[in-house]
Order: C-alpha cells, then structure tokens, then sequence
C-alpha cells in the first residue's frame, strides 16, 4: 500500500515534467495550434518547416544558432583548456581567485550578465552583430570548460609530466604528447557543455543581438514570433524535433556515463 | 625549474586577462552606472528606485513568486529525491526527472502556456506560479538528490538501533544532513526565478512583470543608472545565497566530523 502511493506519488510528477513534451511532440503530427485532432493525422507541420514563408528565416536561424555555438565553444575549450593548466601551477591564494572571478558568470543572474555585457559593449561601441554574440557566449560558456579540466588536473600524478621531461621531452613536446592525451575526456566534456550551453541561451543573445543587425537565433525567433500570436503549428514540429534530439543525446550520454560507473565498481 | 613553473603558469593569463576584459570590467560599469546620473557622481538613481512605487512593487512581487515556487519546488521535490535514494533504480530515476531542465526553458514555457491557452485557464498569477515550478523542479531535485544519496548510511542505522523510530530517524539524522541540498536546491530556484526573463510575461499575458523582466526593460528604455541599481540588488542577494550555501556546506561538514 505505502508502496503503491509512493508509486503513484512519483508517477504523478513524472507526467506533470513530462506532459507539455509529449503533448507537444503528439499533436505535431495532427497539425493544429490548438489540440485538437480535428485535422486529422499527418506530416504537414513538419513539411512546412520547409515550405511555410518563414522557413528561410527559421533556416537562418539554425544557422546562426549552430555558427555561434560551434565558433564561441572551440574558443571556449582553447581558452578554457590552456587557462586551466596555467591556473593549475598558479600560487593557491592567486589560484583561488581566479578560480572565485571563474565562478562569476556561473552564479551571476543570467539577465544582470546579460545587460553587463550590453553596457560594456555600448559603452566601448563595440560593432553589433555576431562579434557582440560570440564575445558573450565565450565569456559565459569559458567558465565551464574551466570547470570540467580543473578537477581532472588536481587528479594528475605530477610525476608523469616530470617524466617526460626528464626522458629528454621539450615542455612543448610533454605537453602535447603527455598532458592533453591525459586531460582530453574532460576538455571534450568541457566542450559538449560549452556547445550546449551556448545552443541552449536565450537571454544573453536576446539581449546582445541588437534590434538593427536582423541576426536571430532559434530561440530568439521563436520568442519573437510567438510572443505575439502563439505558436502556429510547424513550430509543434520544430519543437518536438528539438525535444526528441535533446532528449536522445543527454540519456545517451548519461547512460554511458552511469555504465561506465558501474564496470568500475565491479 | 622556477623558470619552468613561471612559464607554466602564464598559460592562465590569457584567460585572465579575457575575464578582467569582459567579465570584471562589465560588471565594474554597472557598479558605476549605479552611482552615475547626467555625468556626475550621486545617489539619485537609488532615490529614483527606492522612492518609484512601481519598482519596488515588482521587487516584492517577484520575491514573493520565488518564496512561493520554491516552497512549492522544495515540498514536491523533498519526496521525490528521498524515495528516490532508496531505490537500486533511483541513480537512473533521478535522470528521468531532471532530464527536462535541458530543454530549452523558452520552448517549454511557450508549450506550457499553449496548453493553459487550450485548457481555457485564464493567464495570470496562477499560471505564473505552475510555469515556473514546472521550469525549476528539476533544479530543487538535483541537488536534493545528491546531497540525500551522498549521506552515510550508519548514521540512520545507528540512530535505529538506539531506539528512534522512522519519523525520529528521518528528523533526527537525515534532514539536518541534507541542509547543504536543501539550501542549495532553494538557490538554484528561487534566484532563477525573480531573474528569469520572458516566463512571466508569456504566463500572465504581460499581466506580471518580475525582476528580471524589469531589469531588461529599464536598459531598453536607456534607464541606466535605475537599471543598474537594480542589478546591484540581484547581485547582492546572489551573494547572499552564495553565502548561506557556503555555510551550510561547512556546517554540516564540521558536524559530521564531531
């Protein structure tokens, strides 16, 4: 009995987090704004993702969205990897700072972030449009590459670089041969968060893009376009594509993840 | 060798500098903006915003939205984490609840308000309200989660055996020891929430404006100085929670080790 509650109790809520997804993602193929299943099933919102008239923008938006998020995460994982190795060797006390100025953008309110970056870029009339964009996304995506080498740097044997110097490598050489064979599963976790954080924002772009230069990302087309009459349904499919691919990754990589886990504890 | 380590280290200055560039000195210039009205050093946009009636209504509403999604989110999500801990399955469970919070909030928002829309429920503070525990429950989960599963079994057996039933054991032992998840959970939702840009107004129609809407809407309108001061608010209470949350982390540290 007590279980059968606790059961019921999980499911509940399992359904209120999951609800508007699966709604979503159902009458997609109904192609209705409204839910209802008047239209019968079909495949018609997710043609019109090609053919309706704001499919070149909603194209052009993808675009953007995947450019700023390739071009601002490598930056991130460049600047973010080498920052970690240098702050690694770093004094504590200047270690700790820097570390504490690294958290800055994490816990900071997205919006304060946001008009920070505006004024700043106002202020020293920096150009608008992508330059504005990928600036912002570095600063605020930077951190979490930090975040995910540092930890995997603390855990080095310090001996295995000292090694390779001894047995004749050039710093360079230990490095590149040494180090970042080492460190590479958390640069590359580093730069799936990065990637994804930066597909993922909203706020920071809608803020920065600046009303002149035309430049939409997904998220900021689908806040200006639904803001005023709801969302029409190729949005439905839009939506549920997303959904479904977002959804697909993190339980991929998440359950590898836990496997992993598991064949260590054996 | 000190050669060495000093070239090491000037791996990290590149980065450093970035940040002094576009972290620090952003925020420096709000600090500055705050203090600053028509070219000159004052007080005035803090009188603007502490005497401007409309301003710290929407500070109250907005605090008060967050003290009431996140007693929402910790009473719902308390449970959830705690049954979760004592399942074998609760390690896989715990990804099924938290999954959605990596689906863009924008578009989870925009599919929530259409069902309101369809449900015929009229937009405004009540659908605020479930918007916003919808968006940030899997942020009350998570570290409930972690911190729930990370306490040591034998505190709770050892409490058993002197005698304490269940209730006694869950007061006694496991609720202090989840503090740090309880406060962090409490962070991680109620400062989203006054923040949170674009939720409300989609959820009550431009009805409810918060925080963090009022912000943005102060810098489009080239209210600078009154935009910055509130900036400065947010972050303050952002280093507030901060705070607390460091504290509750040591506290229950150097409990433990008693």
């Amino acid at each position: 009995m007590k279980k059968f509650f606790q059961n019921s109790y999980l499911g509940i809520i399992l359904c209120f987090l999951y609800a508007p997804i699966m709604l979503v993602i159902l009458f997609s193929f109904f192609n209705t704004a409204d839910f209802s299943f008047a239209n019968g099933f079909s495949f018609e919102s997710y043609s019109q993702i090609f053919t309706s008239e704001k499919s070149e923008a909603l194209l052009d938006a993808l675009k953007n969205t995947l450019l700023i998020a390739a071009i601002s995460s490598v930056i991130a994982t460049v600047l973010g990897t080498v920052a970690s190795i240098g702050m690694h060797y770093l004094p504590r006390r200047a270690k700790r700072l820097v570390e504490g100025v690294n958290q800055l953008p994490v816990i900071n309110s997205e919006v304060v972030m946001a008009v920070s970056f505006m004024v700043f870029f106002v202020t020293f009339a920096f150009p608008e449009g992508y330059l504005r964009l990928i600036i912002a996304h570095v600063a605020f995506c930077t951190p979490y590459v930090v975040l995910a080498v540092m930890p995997k740097l603390a855990q080095m044997d310090s001996n295995i670089y000292e090694a390779a110097l001894d047995l004749g490598a050039s710093p360079a050489k230990a490095m590149v041969k040494v180090l970042l064979p080492y460190l590479a599963p958390a640069i590359l976790s580093g730069f799936i968060m990065a990637f994804t954080i930066s597909l993922d924002d909203f706020i920071i772009t809608q803020i920065n893009k600046g009303a002149s230069t035309g430049i939409d990302t997904l998220s900021t087309l689908i806040y200006s376009d639904a803001r005023v009459q709801g969302l029409e349904p190729f949005w439905f499919a839009v939506f549920s594509i997303i959904f479904v691919v977002v959804l697909a990754v993190l339980l991929f990589v998440n359950l590898k993840k836990s496997t992993k886990k598991e064949e260590k504890n054996i | 060798m000190s050669k060495m380590k000093l070239t090491r280290r000037a791996f990290s200055y590149p980065y450093i500098l970035f940040m002094m560039i576009f972290v620090v000195l952003p925020l420096v210039l709000i600090l500055v903006n705050a203090f600053m009205a028509n070219g000159e050093l004052t007080f005035k946009n803090f009188v603007n915003f502490f005497s401007d009636g409309s301003s710290i209504h929407t500070l109250l509403i907005s605090l008060a939205v967050g003290f009431i999604t996140t007693s929402i989110c910790l009473f719902l999500g308390y449970p959830i984490a705690y049954l979760l801990t004592k399942r074998k399955s609760g390690r896989y469970m715990v990804l099924l609840f938290t999954l959605p919070m990596w689906v863009n909030f924008l578009l989870r928002t925009l599919a929530t308000k259409e069902i309101f829309q369809a449900l015929n429920m009229p937009l405004g503070m009540a659908t605020v309200i479930i918007g916003m525990v919808y968006n940030y429950l899997p942020f009350m989960i998570m570290p409930l989660y972690t911190s729930l599963s990370n306490i040591d079994k034998s505190y709770a057996e050892a409490a058993q055996d002197l005698g304490a039933n269940s209730l006694g054991v869950f007061l006694n032992t496991t609720l202090p020891l989840s503090v740090p998840g309880i406060v962090s959970g409490i962070t991680m939702v109620f400062i989203p929430t006054i923040s949170t840009f674009a939720i409300s107004e989609l959820l009550s129609d431009r009805m409810i404006t918060l925080f963090g809407d009022s912000i943005n809407l102060k810098f489009t309108q080239d209210m600078y100085g009154v935009g910055s001061v509130m900036s400065l608010v947010m972050i303050i209470l952002v280093i507030l929670s901060n705070v607390l949350m460091s504290k509750a982390d040591k506290g229950t540290k150097s409990g433990g080790a008693v």
